[in-house]
């Protein structure tokens, strides 16, 4: 016998978090992280408490989305995240660095374990993780190890993008696992919204952020990003994630 | 203090593991702690002390450290961890997410980060023996 003991208490360490949203798509630079780290500054300013964990760990780019830089975990009983603009922030980039960490998946799985189990999230109304593109071994585990995890998904017009989206979206109804809905991202006047093929494919809807060239310059600086057209339309979108979640 | 957490994780084991197997009252756990987290034996083990009394455990534990290797997968070589050749700050990340050690150490022969931690990453329970 040979026990990991540390996922006993994964469900202990999240237990005073409300909601849990995985930000995924599937495939790579749809903008999930930015949709992560806005969507968690909103709920702050919003009054609620709100939680941000980043598993790209090998390519995590939270941290620059956020300006983190000083900040560091507190070791306490385990790991307390910093805030940052009000959001409880944890990151891999906390112990990496700005160095290149490439991990095969058993190593990913492994760092995921112990970054659930070592943080100490306290009461949170919402925790949104930002989610690695690919159908694989974090997704896999995210849904092995939380218990009751949403999934918001995130598309862009492209049919390359929703291409994804359809086979992450017929996995996750295959395990049942709750979707909130799809947002299509960077929308351009050149584009052909994927709203009719997200409702045939039986997902909800959640509305279309268009292409912000201003978003660029507000990068790792939350009060800036939180003036950007893309964070207004965000927000009109959060109105309803609220409600149905 | 991470030993703290990785003992309530052991603890909480024990506790689950001693309900669904039917153990009765857990009398013996032996952990085996890898080299690669570095973790503080007493620090640990005044944890473990501290919290076995919040869970109602009595058990004896036994410590079995074992040394860390790591394994090219590119070009085969194997060699030990050498926490004294490391930075403090990066010996202390590893510390607290041993995976970091992708992110820092490199094959000594080949260069590359592709590399696989054989044995020593962690924190396991061996086995928990069960007074009936």
């Amino acid at each position: 016998m040979m026990l990991d003991p540390r996922l006993s208490v994964i469900e202990n360490r999240l237990k005073g978090v409300g909601r849990i949203m995985a930000v995924s798509s599937g495939k790579g630079g749809v903008g999930k992280s930015l949709i992560a780290a806005t969507t968690a500054l909103l709920l702050s300013e919003r009054g609620l408490r709100a939680g941000l964990l980043d598993l790209d760990f090998t390519n995590p780019s939270s941290s620059v989305i956020l300006g983190v830089s000083a900040a560091h975990p507190i070791e306490d009983k385990g790991m307390i995240p910093p805030e940052i603009h009000g959001v409880k922030y944890m990151s891999i980039t906390f112990f990496s660095g700005e160095e290149v960490m490439p991990l095969r998946g058993g190593d990913a799985t492994n760092a995921f374990i112990e970054v659930l189990a070592l943080t100490r999230w306290g009461n949170l109304d919402y925790l949104i993780v930002d989610t690695p593109p690919g159908l694989g071994d974090t997704l896999l585990d995210l849904l092995k190890l939380i218990r009751g995890l949403m999934f918001l998904v995130v598309t862009t017009p492209s049919r390359l993008s929703l291409e994804t989206v359809r086979k992450l979206l017929a996995l996750l109804r295959g395990v049942r696992a709750p979707v909130i809905g799809v947002i299509e991202n960077m929308l351009t006047d050149a584009s052909i919204s994927v709203k009719g093929e997200v409702e045939r494919i039986g997902a909800r809807f959640l509305g279309s952020i268009p292409f912000d060239p201003m978003v660029e310059g507000a990068l790792g600086n939350p009060k800036k990003l939180l003036e950007t057209k893309f964070v207004e339309k965000l927000s009109e979108i959060l109105d309803q994630v609220l409600k149905i979640t | 203090m991470h030993e703290w957490a990785l003992a309530e994780a052991v603890v909480s084991t024990i506790s689950r593991i001693a309900s669904e197997k039917g153990l009765g009252e857990a009398i013996g756990v032996t952990i085996r702690i890898g080299e690669l987290q570095q973790i503080d034996l007493d620090a640990f083990k005044f944890a473990l002390e501290q919290l076995s009394s919040q869970y109602s455990i009595r058990a004896k534990f036994e410590f079995r450290e074992e040394k860390a290797e790591f394994r090219c997968r590119a070009c085969g070589e194997t060699w030990p961890f050498k926490r004294e050749d490391l930075d403090p700050d990066i010996s202390e990340a590893i510390h607290v997410i041993p995976e970091v050690a992708h992110a820092f150490l490199r094959c000594p022969r080949c260069g590359s980060p592709d590399f696989e931690v054989v044995r020593g990453r962690g924190v396991w329970i061996e086995s928990i023996r069960g007074g009936g």
